[in-house]
């Protein structure tokens, strides 16, 4: 069943490409389209950003994933690269964890 | 010819740092695909065959959080048609045909698209697409098969605190699209509706339906005024 979706999500976001260095160029014009596609990414990280942290299949929780996510938002502030912001925030879950 | 030479020298050592750089997300994404109960080779597939991190991380981060494939694939594209966008202003410049068109199909990301756009040059533009495609792409995959056999080496994911890891990559992906204000009040109107939805929808569903959110309002806001 993974194996479905990890084929799917390959095919469809290949598909997604070719789709784009094929089609006529005048698409790239619109201006809700381009709008659109600046806005999905934005929306759609920050909503898994949040679940990521704060859901626990249908409960929304604060738990030691919150604090991970608070650290990590700390270390983005201060230019930390992306593999030290995802360790701190693992690392201080962990440690809330070990600790209580 | 030494102008286009110093030029080459420099766009192709840019597409290795980046490369290199782009790995580090790489190690992330390895280590999370056996924490959300992908195998090492579905982890890996999915760094090979689909190549566009973002969707990556949702696909693994909506099966890691209890819900279906469908809704982490559909996930998974809903975010990667944004790179539809990057090839249509990319093909005017590379001048594709037949199987080299298939082929530059699949290094159309992010990274490769700001590189090639970024040229003042159209023949430094196609240098810089294709080297940074092909050296992310290396490293990209090297770093996820890392990261996978390293997470499986590990035990147990939450006492490595492995799930804040993956919501923490989620806000670093993010966080470069926040600069503006409009971005900012989108992105924490998406997060408090998809919480809101959270204890009413099956799980995946929450993301989707933000995603449909700035659909909206990416459509109805008037020309002029984004």
């Amino acid at each position: 069943m993974i194996w479905a979706g990890v084929l799917g999500t390959a095919l469809g976001c290949y598909l997604l490409k070719l789709a784009g260095v094929s089609l006529p160029g005048r698409w790239l014009e619109s201006p809700t389209v381009r709008r659109v596609a600046t806005m999905l990414p934005v929306a759609m990280l920050a909503a898994l950003t949040a679940v990521q942290a704060f859901a626990s299949g249908r409960a929304v929780v604060v738990d030691a994933r919150a604090a991970g996510l608070a650290v990590a938002a700390v270390l983005l502030l201060l230019r930390a690269p992306f593999l030290v912001v995802v360790l701190a925030a693992a690392a201080t879950a962990a440690l809330l964890r070990a600790f209580s | 010819m030494t102008d286009w030479d110093a030029t080459r020298r420099k766009v192709v050592r840019d597409a290795m740092g980046v490369g290199v750089a782009v790995g580090t997300y790489g190690i992330s994404f390895g280590a999370l695909g056996p924490t959300s109960g992908l195998s090492v080779p579905q982890t890996l597939a999915l760094s090979v065959l689909a190549f566009t991190g973002g969707s990556q991380f949702a696909f693994v981060g909506v099966v890691g959080a209890g819900g279906s494939v469908v809704s982490g694939a559909a996930t998974a594209l809903l975010l990667g048609s944004r790179n539809a966008l990057y090839g249509l202003r990319l093909a005017p410049l590379l001048s594709l045909r037949g199987r080299q068109r298939a082929l530059a199909a699949h290094l159309v990301i992010d990274e490769s698209t700001a590189m090639a756009v970024a040229q003042s040059e159209d023949a430094a533009g196609r240098l810089a697409f294709w080297s940074t495609g092909l050296a992310v792409f290396t490293m990209w995959n090297l770093a996820t098969l890392l990261g996978a056999l390293g997470a499986t080496a590990f035990g147990d994911p939450a006492a490595l605190g492995l799930d804040a890891a993956i919501g923490a990559a989620f806000l670093g992906l993010l966080w470069p699209r926040l600069a503006q204000r409009s971005s900012l009040a989108l992105a924490v109107a998406a997060a408090a509706l998809a919480l809101a939805l959270t204890p009413v929808v099956p799980p995946g569903i929450p993301v989707l339906l933000a995603g449909t959110l700035a659909v909206a309002v990416g459509v109805r806001t008037p020309a002029g005024a984004s």
